[in-house]
């Protein structure tokens, strides 16, 4: 390696050399052969990696790599599934700006995003703290809580949808007791916290986790706030909820992309009355980016709406994972 | 020029005229069957009893071109078709449920243009077909589909209540539809309604058909291909009337009583409104003849056209229509050979006659409708009759495909419930929308 005089080494006068190297004297056969002979070691060794890894690899860009660049590339381009995509620059992400349905869809998923999310993990922390403290039948109980989770979502919306109809059991029990009863899927206002019902009641997953969470919280942390007189709500502000606090964390990450993609149950609970019905209320992102691919062969527009629609995941997602710092409390302290 | 160059050119136009041809309006010649044994894919959104009633009639296929082989796949829905397209294994034949993807077929080359078939085996499509029908399986000039079984939408009425009404005859107009309904509306003590007499609610079993513009002879698209949502009047007094019809019931009220019969699901059930003589006049397709039937239901009823606006009485007689359509999508191998079964399927008399007799649907060529079976029974007659009226129609088919029709409707559903307050401004915002989105990629 050459060393370079530093400029504050330097003395007036001086002139900056630069040391020759002495002659390097050429390998003899033998060392050339050992490289040359380790690099072929190496390059099989890499071939044998890359072999047992190709399966992945293969999958990585078939069915992931090349679909998501493809779908970019869609995005900018007039592509109705039958014909060759033309390109039309950002005519597309334009467009979404002017389109009323795209607005609207994007207002109720930010609606099922914003509400369904916290009171999901609310009531899925609630469920789990009524299981732990339960002591006989334990088994049964989690079970009773978890079928739900089981049921197909299409099953289990169309039930809803069955239940809460006006000759159903709930409007039922509101009309005993003297309560108005709403037309749940029929009116626009009732409608979301229609499906929000039916996400409450398949919490199970996020219970489960919840329910691990709870029982791996150490018995001397709430011996010690019993020590300290900690009552009920203290023992759970200041020792559970840090505590489970990266579960917390990670459901509402996992919750918020999932609610960004919510479709299933809208399309179930909307489809016999029209695209988003009633009155657009339950048109939500996904829904309306199907209706343009898949319905009216719209790839290109669809396309970029899957782009917006995972720029707008990740910059949800990053502004938890940032504001997680404030409030997530991991107990080795990874953060 | 090089004197090799001009005999190669002269061969390269040939190669590409002959790549090129049938792809256009027709008069190029077709492929000709080669009669050898062959067997064809033959696609359907069929399932169960249906698709066995339908391969009994594919397999009569054998009778007119015996080198042909059928394998009938039933389950098959347009995405199925498309993906097929796309991979290039599309099936030989494919049979979808509507007609709302068929401009879209043809404007892509999807479906390939049966016009060359059509002209060659000297077909008189006119004389077969009614030209609502026509219309909607083909796109500025192109046949690519031919319409195989039908749907056709009138009035069933009963004829119990009608008596006891006063009412001797069947609306012809929607001011007649109106003043019967207010009549055989009947209510409970507790104020729910018993009976109603007619649902004008858009969401109400198939009352949607009654926005496609037929009844109120509205058209969808001006001559310039622009949405005519807000430039024909007609769509604005369709719907006021629709909601000044609705308000005299009260919008939650219908809302209501819809739910507490069973809602949408109790179209398909014994359960269903006018079957349970919940409801005295509806708006429903030729297939509620054989469901009333099958279902026992202890009604008296008959069926008529469904009035039309006052403003078109002469149109009465005419209804919505539409249906099944066929054709061979591009990529088929043996296009001739499958042209041999679109043309037995669809043109064939035999065919549509045991077809609509076994799925009890409306045959959709003239000397089809003359079946004795199904004209025998005068309450399906209504029906054929319906479908063959010249002014009888379905939505003007575009590339747009459904989603003129989505979204007019998620409007309609919005008007009606009383979430828009100028009814103008919103035709011209859909209509707007609609514009843009045949512009859209």
């Amino acid at each position: 390696m050459f060393a370079r005089a530093r400029t504050s080494d330097k003395l007036p006068g001086d002139t900056v050399s630069f040391g020759k190297p002495a002659p390097e004297t050429p390998p003899s056969r033998s060392v050339a052969a050992r490289r040359a002979s380790r690099r072929r070691r190496r390059l099989r060794q890499y071939g044998v990696v890359a072999l047992f890894m190709s399966p992945w690899l293969i999958g990585m860009v078939v069915f992931t790599l090349y679909p998501t660049f493809a779908s970019l590339y869609f995005s900018f381009t007039h592509y109705d599934l039958l014909t060759a995509p033309q390109w039309v620059g950002l005519s597309n992400y334009q467009f979404m700006l002017h389109d009323p349905n795209f607005w609207q869809s994007l207002r109720n998923t930010l609606w099922m995003v914003v509400f369904a999310t916290p009171l999901q993990v609310a009531f899925a922390i609630g469920c789990a703290m009524v299981l732990v403290r339960v002591k006989q039948g334990v088994g049964i109980y989690r079970t009773i809580f978890f079928v739900p989770t089981m049921v197909p979502a299409v099953a289990a919306t169309l039930g809803f949808v069955f239940i809460l109809n006006p000759a159903g059991p709930i409007d039922r029990v509101l009309s005993l007791l003297h309560i108005p009863q709403p037309l749940w899927f029929e009116q626009p206002a009732w409608s979301k916290p229609g499906l929000l019902l039916l996400g409450l009641w398949g919490v199970g997953n996020t219970m489960i986790i919840f329910l691990a969470a709870l029982l791996d919280v150490p018995k001397e942390l709430y011996e010690a706030a019993d020590i300290e007189g900690a009552g009920p709500w203290q023992r759970f502000r200041n020792v559970t909820l840090p505590m489970i606090s990266p579960v917390i964390f990670f459901s509402l990450v996992i919750g918020v992309i999932y609610g960004f993609q919510y479709f299933t149950e809208g399309y179930v609970a909307s489809v016999s009355g029209g695209l988003g019905s009633p009155q657009g209320s339950l048109l939500f992102y996904g829904i309306w980016l199907y209706q343009q691919g898949f319905q009216y062969f719209h790839m290109g527009y669809a396309a970029a709406m899957a782009w917006v629609l995972f720029i707008i995941i990740m910059a949800a997602t990053l502004v938890l994972v940032r504001s997680s710092r404030r409030w997530v409390h991991y107990q080795g302290g990874f953060l | 020029m090089n004197r090799r160059a001009v005999p190669m050119l002269a061969g390269l136009t040939l190669i590409i005229a002959a790549c090129t041809a049938g792809g256009g309006s027709g008069g190029s010649a077709p492929s000709q069957s080669s009669h050898k044994p062959v067997t064809l894919t033959v696609w359907s959104f069929f399932t169960g009893r249906e698709l066995r009633q339908f391969n009994t009639v594919l397999d009569g296929v054998k009778k007119s071109a015996p080198w042909i082989t059928i394998n009938s796949v039933g389950g098959k829905q347009p995405s199925d078709i498309l993906r097929a397209i796309n991979s290039g294994t599309a099936p030989d034949v494919a049979i979808e449920p509507g007609p709302d993807d068929s401009a879209k077929y043809c404007a892509t080359g999807a479906w390939i243009s049966l016009n060359p078939y059509i002209t060659a085996d000297h077909v008189n499509l006119s004389s077969l077909s009614p030209p609502a029908a026509l219309r909607y399986t083909s796109y500025k000039g192109d046949q690519c589909s031919l319409p195989m079984l039908s749907d056709a939408y009138g009035l069933y009425y009963n004829t119990d209540m009608f008596k006891a009404a006063g009412i001797s005859s069947p609306p012809k107009t929607f001011s007649q539809l109106e003043a019967d309904a207010k009549k055989l509306t009947k209510k409970n003590p507790n104020g729910t309604f018993k009976v109603v007499g007619f649902d004008p609610l858009q969401s109400f079993y198939e009352s949607y058909a009654l926005d496609y513009g037929i009844y109120s002879g509205a058209s969808w698209y001006t001559s310039s291909g622009k949405s005519a949502l807000a430039s024909d009047p007609r769509w604005a007094q369709l719907l006021q009337w629709q909601k000044s019809f609705i308000d005299w019931y009260g919008y939650n009220n219908l809302l209501k009583w819809f739910q507490n019969i069973g809602g949408a699901n109790s179209e398909w059930t014994a359960s269903q409104a006018f079957e349970t003589g919940k409801l005295a006049m509806a708006l429903d397709g030729e297939w509620r003849v054989a469901f009333i039937a099958n279902d026992h239901a202890k009604i008296h009823y008959a069926t008529a056209p469904f009035p039309v606006a006052d403003n078109v009485a002469g149109n009465y007689g005419a209804g919505q229509i539409g249906g099944t359509i066929i054709g061979i999508p591009k990529g088929a191998p043996d296009t001739a050979d499958a042209w041999a079964v679109v043309k037995y399927m669809a043109l064939g008399t035999q065919a549509e006659e045991r077809l609509g007799e076994m799925l009890k649907n409306v045959p959709t060529t003239f000397p089809a409708l003359k079946d004795p079976t199904l004209s025998g029974n005068p309450n399906f007659k209504t029906f054929l009759n319906i479908f063959a009226n010249p002014h009888s129609g379905y939505k003007q088919i575009t590339p747009l495909g459904s989603a003129d029709g989505d979204l007019f409707s998620a409007f309609i559903d919005k008007y009606l419930a009383g979430s828009v307050s100028n009814l103008r401004a919103g035709l011209q915002n859909i209509a707007s929308q609609i514009d843009k989105q045949a512009q859209l990629g």
